[in-house]
Parts: structure tokens; C-alpha cells; sequence
């Protein structure tokens, strides 16, 4: 690692007036992505200020019955936080298919947004690549591509966001609140990360002088027993995403769909949903048939990049059956004993 | 190993590690506790605390295999929590209580982990072990295993090249009193287990 300085903020004000100085600051909280992007000699930030002592580390009720999740919560303790567990099992389910146990005691709420992709060319420095040298070019296009986008990728970069947590936070309609110096915004989940277009280096919508406070949940009272989150990858636990489905489901007594909520990961430059395939639900039955339309809508502009032409049928299969596992009840991740929840096959 | 020269920058105080020229020869003052004794040591701020535990500190029990988060065996725990020293500063561990694999042992008196693991044939080479030990500890203050599945899920973050597994998860769920299932060939469906 390149010697950097180092600094504790102890407020938010003073956190905020040590990004004045042209990028050459970076906030660390759990530290896992970006000490990793040092030691690659990705990330080279001349100063870390460590923000750990800022007071957003809680998590609480908001007036309208949903949840405020701090950006300094660890993941592990957001995904057992009580309240997750019980009225948004989908993020349980998906921030527990995430990383490891270890990673996530450490990684933080605001971190596992900002993280990077884990495209092996960005990680290389020894070869170009768009989103860590502007202009180089992409040797992922034409190379291995098989953790690459199928969705929304663009001639410059074909990288995908990493996250299982964002992609559950994608379905449920979550807010990002942010600070600067000039005030307080909020960014809806879905203008929060970016498509690649012509800028890959920007993975999100945060600007350089602002800091992540926290994260809101809507009341998802509707989905809480109709969810699934279903992580498709080259091992059976602690590897990225090849495919990765958030789903839920609000099902009206005679069994129709009342609300459907589909995001997919591992597929594009963020979590991909489009309301409009979820509302081809709306008033149908909970069925493989009606499961695949929303499939396809989702995944009409899907384009292989060679290596990666399995991920379009792949991810078509896995949208169906996770919206299945749904419609058939919740499947949280979490330990229930040896003979826990039963998920469709 | 304790060092106690003189402060070289106050650590807490923003304004005064703005970047220059000279202040990158500053190091910081840290206190924090190791296996129950404390330690004040001065340190660069770009020291991760697995190289301060094995390159200052000489507790090389904890092992360096990835160094990117991807193996577990650097894993120690920091307040009873289990996380990887590789992807942490030392310096972000200010008055925090750390354990490592040498800080389990009572004595003489193995931890009940380190006994199973030998009774079990839980390693091989033995390279992964230290942090395969801090993260069974780490699980057990958890509270999350309730099966054998549940184990083998929430130790994925500790790689073992030997291929141990089989015998680590046996080992850790003998000390939690977590039993073998009846079929230990029986097909695992993916979804059925936390994951």
C-alpha cells in the first residue's frame, strides 16, 4: 500500500470539510473494498479519514412504519437486526448470500453501495480499462466475460455491480439520504447507481462532497410473506453472483397478484428492474407461465458478450423461479435447523 | 514488544494530518489489547493489523494467505467479533480488545475447539487452522448455527486447501452440541440452508 495519512472525524461537519481538497480524501468505514482497491493500487488516496465514530450506526422505526438503516450499520448486524429479520426478509436473505460471515462483521451499509465492480480487468492495473483510466479502452469486451453485464452495458464498459445487499434494496424501493456541506438530499434506489454509458469511471450518483447517513426502507408489510432471494453462482457460498434474483410478491386472497417486485444482479452496472415488467403481473395468477413474461420483459435487450451468452437463459430461469419460491412463501437465508424452509426446484 | 516512544501525531486531531510533504513520516500512537495485555505501539497508518499482530508483534499464529479477504486465514477477533485482519488498519483499532489463535488457550488447557480439532483430524497442513479456530469462536458468539449446514454456510469465509472440511464442521459441532444428520450423503438443496 502507498503511504496515505490518516484521521478520525468525530462529526459529520468535520468529515464532510476534509473532502475539500480535490479527491485526494477518502471516507473509510468497514474498509473491506477499499483496502483491498490500495493494495491493488486501484484506489490511491493520499488521506483516509475513518468516519466509524460518526453517530449513523443505528437502526430505527421511521414515522410511516418503515426502517432507517444507518450507513454505518454493519451488514451482519442489519441482516440480524430483529426488525430486518422480520419485516424485510428479502434484505436478510440477501445481504446473508453476500461475502462472508467475516466481511460482512466488517463492511458497512454506505460501503456496500459504494463498492466496485469485481471485473478482473479493473482489478488489474497492468492493462487498460474505462472506469479505472478514463479513455484506455475495455479489454473486457472480447475477453472472459463471464461474471460481465447482459443488460445495460455499453461500449466502454461491460462491468457489473457486485452487491446482493443492493439488489434486494433495488425490489423493496429503498431511498439513499446523503449530506453535504450544502445540505441533506435523498436519491431513489434506482437513480442511485448508474448505467456505464460513456462514463464507466462513475459507478453512482453521489457526488464527491457528499456522505451516505443512511438508507430508508418503505413499509413492506405486503411482501413480508411472499419473498425470495435466489444467488446463482460457481460455488455454492462466497463467490459473486453469475445471476441473482430479488423477488416478491403481494398476493390478494383469490391468489392474484396485487404487487409484484423483481431486481436482478449480476446482469448490469447496477440492480436491474423495470416496474413495467413487474406490473405485466398485476391481477394474473402466481404462475411459471405468467413468471416467464415478466422474465422476458426484463430481459429483452439482453446481449451476450460470447463467454456470458448462458447468464440471458440462466437469469431467465432464475427470475421464474424465484418469483415461484415466492409466490410459495418466504425464504429468508437464515439458520432454521436442519429441516428448514422448503424451496421449489 | 510494547513501545513507548513518544507521540508523533495526535491522531485525533483532523486538522493537524492535512497532506504535505512531511506528514507522511507520521506515525500514530495506538493502545489496544491483545489477547488480555495491553500494547501501545507507534505505527504508519497504512499498517493493516494482520502485518502489525505478525511483523511487530511477533504473533505470527495468525496467518497471511490472500491478504485480499478471499481465504480467512487471517481472521481474529476484534471485540469477540471475527473479521479479517488483512482488510483492516491497525490504527482503526484503537482501545479495541483483539484475540488471536494464541489467545485462546487457557493455560495449558486447550480451548474446547482446539481439542476438537485434534480429536476430529480437522487439518492437515494446518496453515488455515489459526483462522478457522478464531472463526468458530467467532460463529459460536453469533448465535446464528442451529444444524451442521448452518455450520459448513457460516464457515465459508475460511478456505482449507487440505480439504478438511468435513472433519472442521464435525469438530465445531461437537463443541456447540450440534448433531451429525442421520444421512451425512443425503443431497443438499440449495436454498435450504442459510446461504
Amino acid at each position: 500500500m502507498t503511504p496515505i495519512t490518516f484521521a478520525r472525524a468525530d462529526d459529520a461537519s468535520s468529515a464532510l470539510a476534509a473532502l475539500a481538497d480535490g479527491g485526494a480524501t477518502r471516507f473509510i468505514a468497514g474498509g473491506t473494498n477499499l483496502l483491498d482497491l490500495m493494495k491493488e493500487n486501484i484506489a490511491r488516496p493520499a488521506r483516509l479519514i475513518d468516519i466509524n465514530g460518526l453517530p449513523f450506526a443505528g437502526i430505527e422505526d421511521t414515522e410511516d412504519g418503515g426502517l432507517r438503516l444507518g450507513a454505518l450499520a454493519r451488514n451482519a448486524d442489519t441482516a440480524y437486526h430483529p426488525e430486518v429479520r422480520n419485516r424485510y426478509p428479502l434484505l436478510s436473505a440477501a445481504i446473508l448470500a453476500g461475502a462472508s460471515p467475516q466481511i460482512r462483521n466488517m463492511a458497512s451499509n454506505g460501503g456496500n453501495l459504494l463498492q466496485r465492480t469485481r471485473c478482473h480487468y479493473f482489478y488489474d492495473a497492468g492493462v487498460p480499462c474505462n472506469k479505472r483510466e478514463p479513455g484506455t479502452g475495455c479489454p473486457a469486451i472480447g475477453g472472459i466475460t463471464r461474471q460481465h453485464a447482459i443488460l445495460g452495458a455499453s461500449a466502454h464498459c461491460i462491468a457489473t455491480h457486485p452487491s446482493d445487499m443492493c439488489v434486494a434494496l433495488a425490489a423493496l424501493g429503498a431511498t439513499v439520504h446523503v449530506r453535504s456541506r450544502s445540505g441533506v438530499r435523498a436519491i431513489a434506489f434506482a437513480e442511485f447507481h448508474r448505467l456505464p454509458g460513456d462514463k464507466p469511471d462513475i459507478d453512482n450518483t453521489l457526488a464527491p462532497d457528499e456522505l451516505i447517513t443512511h438508507i430508508v426502507l418503505p413499509p413492506a408489510e405486503q411482501f413480508r410473506s411472499h419473498s425470495a432471494y435466489l444467488k446463482l453462482r460457481d460455488r455454492a457460498s462466497y463467490a459473486f453472483a453469475l445471476v441473482s434474483v430479488a423477488a416478491a410478491l403481494d398476493l390478494a386472497d383469490d391468489g392474484t397478484v396485487r404487487e409484484a417486485r423483481v431486481a436482478v444482479g449480476g446482469v448490469a452496472h447496477k440492480p436491474w428492474r423495470l416496474p413495467e415488467a413487474e406490473s405485466l403481473l398485476l391481477g394474473s395468477a402466481p404462475s411459471a407461465e405468467n413468471f416467464a413474461l415478466v422474465a422476458d420483459a426484463l430481459l429483452r435487450s439482453a446481449q451476450g458478450q460470447g463467454a456470458n451468452d448462458f447468464k440471458i437463459p440462466l437469469a431467465r430461469r432464475a427470475i421464474v423461479r424465484a418469483l415461484e419460491t415466492a409466490a410459495a412463501g418466504t425464504v429468508d437465508n437464515q439458520a432454521h435447523g436442519p429441516a428448514a424452509q422448503g424451496a421449489p426446484q | 514488544m510494547d513501545h513507548s516512544e513518544p507521540v508523533a501525531s495526535d491522531a485525533r486531531d483532523l486538522h493537524a494530518t492535512v497532506p504535505s510533504a512531511d506528514a507522511h513520516g507520521a506515525q500514530h500512537a495506538l493502545s489496544l489489547r491483545i489477547n488480555g495485555r495491553p500494547h501501545t505501539v507507534h505505527i504508519d497508518p497504512w499498517v493493516t493489523l494482520l502485518d502489525l499482530l505478525r511483523d511487530r508483534l511477533d504473533l505470527t499464529g495468525t496467518k497471511k494467505g490472500c491478504d485480499h479477504g478471499q481465504c480467512g486465514a487471517c481472521t481474529v477477533l476484534v471485540d469477540g467479533r471475527r473479521i479479517n485482519a488483512c482488510l483492516t488498519l491497525a490504527v482503526m483499532q484503537e482501545g479495541r480488545e483483539v484475540t488471536t489463535v494464541e489467545g485462546l488457550a487457557n493455560g495449558d488447557a486447550l480451548h474446547p475447539l482446539q481439542q476438537a480439532f485434534i480429536e476430529h483430524d480437522a487439518f492437515q497442513c494446518g496453515y488455515c487452522t489459526p483462522g478457522q479456530l478464531c472463526s468458530a469462536v467467532g460463529l459460536m458468539n453469533e448465535g446464528e448455527a442451529a444444524s451442521r449446514d448452518d455450520i459448513r454456510e457460516l464457515m465459508s469465509g475460511n478456505v482449507c486447501r487440505c480439504g478438511a472440511y468435513p472433519q472442521i464442521v464435525q469438530a465445531v459441532g461437537e463443541v456447540m452440541g450440534i448433531e451429525a444428520p442421520a444421512n451425512p450423503y443425503r443431497r443438499i438443496v440449495i436454498g435450504t440452508v442459510p446461504a
